[in-house]
């Protein structure tokens, strides 16, 4: 056996299921047989563990445009691959995947990443039950002037 | 966290598969060989992806099987340095805590690489953050065992678990010399090791048990 090319293309997580979902339903390529129990293993445990991953609601057309909006944030490959795997909800997890992100992001790009990563990349459907905590107390105050 | 491996490898097809289509018996062979097996510096091999070309068979003298150079790439379970991933924590001990991604299984945050402050209960065996929450003080936040967990892999490490060389093992104390020396120990010590291991690192914002970061 010989590897061929110390440069590896990377997969989204996305692509990794849509084969093992294919391979254990016999499209393609064969379903794995009696005698094929590491392949039958392998993809039964990496579908259930993928699962847990925000891909199971992605779809192809998703990911293809939400790379197609992550190009003006001069991010590389490996951030891109990362914030579609992992399509982070909140800031914090965009400064862990983005490197140095303060100097080479702003707060408002941020949010828009953010934006972008959940219109093109929708999440569970999830109950909107989120309220804005925070009241406007000027106005508050502003009666108490007047 | 997977990436696709070009490969080149010799397929041997026994005569008893010469009833299949040549493509489907290079596929099943491949996937026999590596599915869900480490490759030293590869990874942990998933499944095939596609073959790219098949050069001519050749019959060698005594066997009746088809050699067959064969092409192709694979997915690979292999996270690049600096990834982040979420998994699952299996255990812990006073070492750290040990992750698995229900596939794979030897990932290790050692406790230095927690989050800081913690500690380690050994009564529960368990760690948690002692996190700092201004004026209310400490809170304690338990990794339970199950729990989700975000990290950061920091390290990967190959071991090479092919038989070593007879020249490695006279590092290896010889033999007693009493009766009871005739038992010696018949599997070899690099047999348990992991072949692939990684290390994690969690004492970043953000890492940690996912319910930590969950605002709710």
């Amino acid at each position: 056996m010989e590897v061929k090319g110390e440069t590896h293309s990377m997969l989204c997580n996305f692509e990794v299921l849509g084969l093992l979902r294919d391979i254990q339903a016999g499209r393609g390529q064969k379903k794995p047989n009696k005698f094929q129990t590491n392949l039958a293993t392998i993809t039964y445990e990496t579908i259930k563990s993928l699962e847990n991953w925000p891909c199971v609601h992605h779809t192809g057309e998703g990911i293809a445009a939400a790379m197609k909006a992550l190009t003006p944030f001069k991010l590389t490959p490996a951030e891109k691959l990362q914030l579609i795997n992992l399509c982070p909800s909140s800031a914090v997890e965009i400064q862990l995947i983005v490197e140095e992100s303060e100097e080479r992001l702003s707060e408002a790009q941020v949010e828009e990443l953010l934006d972008l990563l959940s219109t093109h990349l929708p999440g569970p459907e999830k109950e909107e039950g989120e309220e804005e905590g925070m009241e406007d107390e000027s106005e508050v105050q502003d009666d108490a002037n007047s | 966290m997977f990436v696709l491996v070009q490969m080149k490898d010799t397929v041997r097809i026994p005569p008893r598969l010469f009833n299949l289509d040549t493509m489907d018996a290079i596929r099943e062979a491949l996937n026999k060989k590596f599915a869900n097996k480490v490759v030293y510096k590869v990874g942990l091999c998933i499944a095939l992806w596609d073959i790219e070309t098949v050069e001519d068979s050749y019959i060698f003298p005594g066997d009746g099987a088809t050699h067959t150079i064969v092409h192709f790439r694979y997915v690979v379970f292999r996270p690049f340095v600096d990834e982040i991933l979420t998994g699952r924590i299996k255990s812990s001990s006073k070492e750290g805590v040990h992750v698995t991604m229900g596939f794979f299984d030897d990932i290790m945050i050692p406790s230095d690489s927690l989050q800081h402050p913690s500690k380690f209960s050994k009564q529960e065996q368990l760690w948690s953050w002692e996190y700092e929450a201004g004026e209310e003080g400490k809170v304690d936040l338990p990794m339970e065992i199950g729990g989700d967990i975000r990290f950061r892999v920091v390290d990967e490490k190959f071991i090479d678990t092919t038989p070593s060389s007879p020249e490695e093992n006279i590092s290896m104390p010889p033999p007693a010399t009493t009766p009871s020396g005739s038992q010696v120990p018949l599997c070899d010590p690099g047999a348990k090791k992991a072949p692939y291991v990684l290390t994690g690192s969690i004492s970043e914002m953000g890492l940690g048990m996912l319910s930590w970061w969950n605002t709710g």
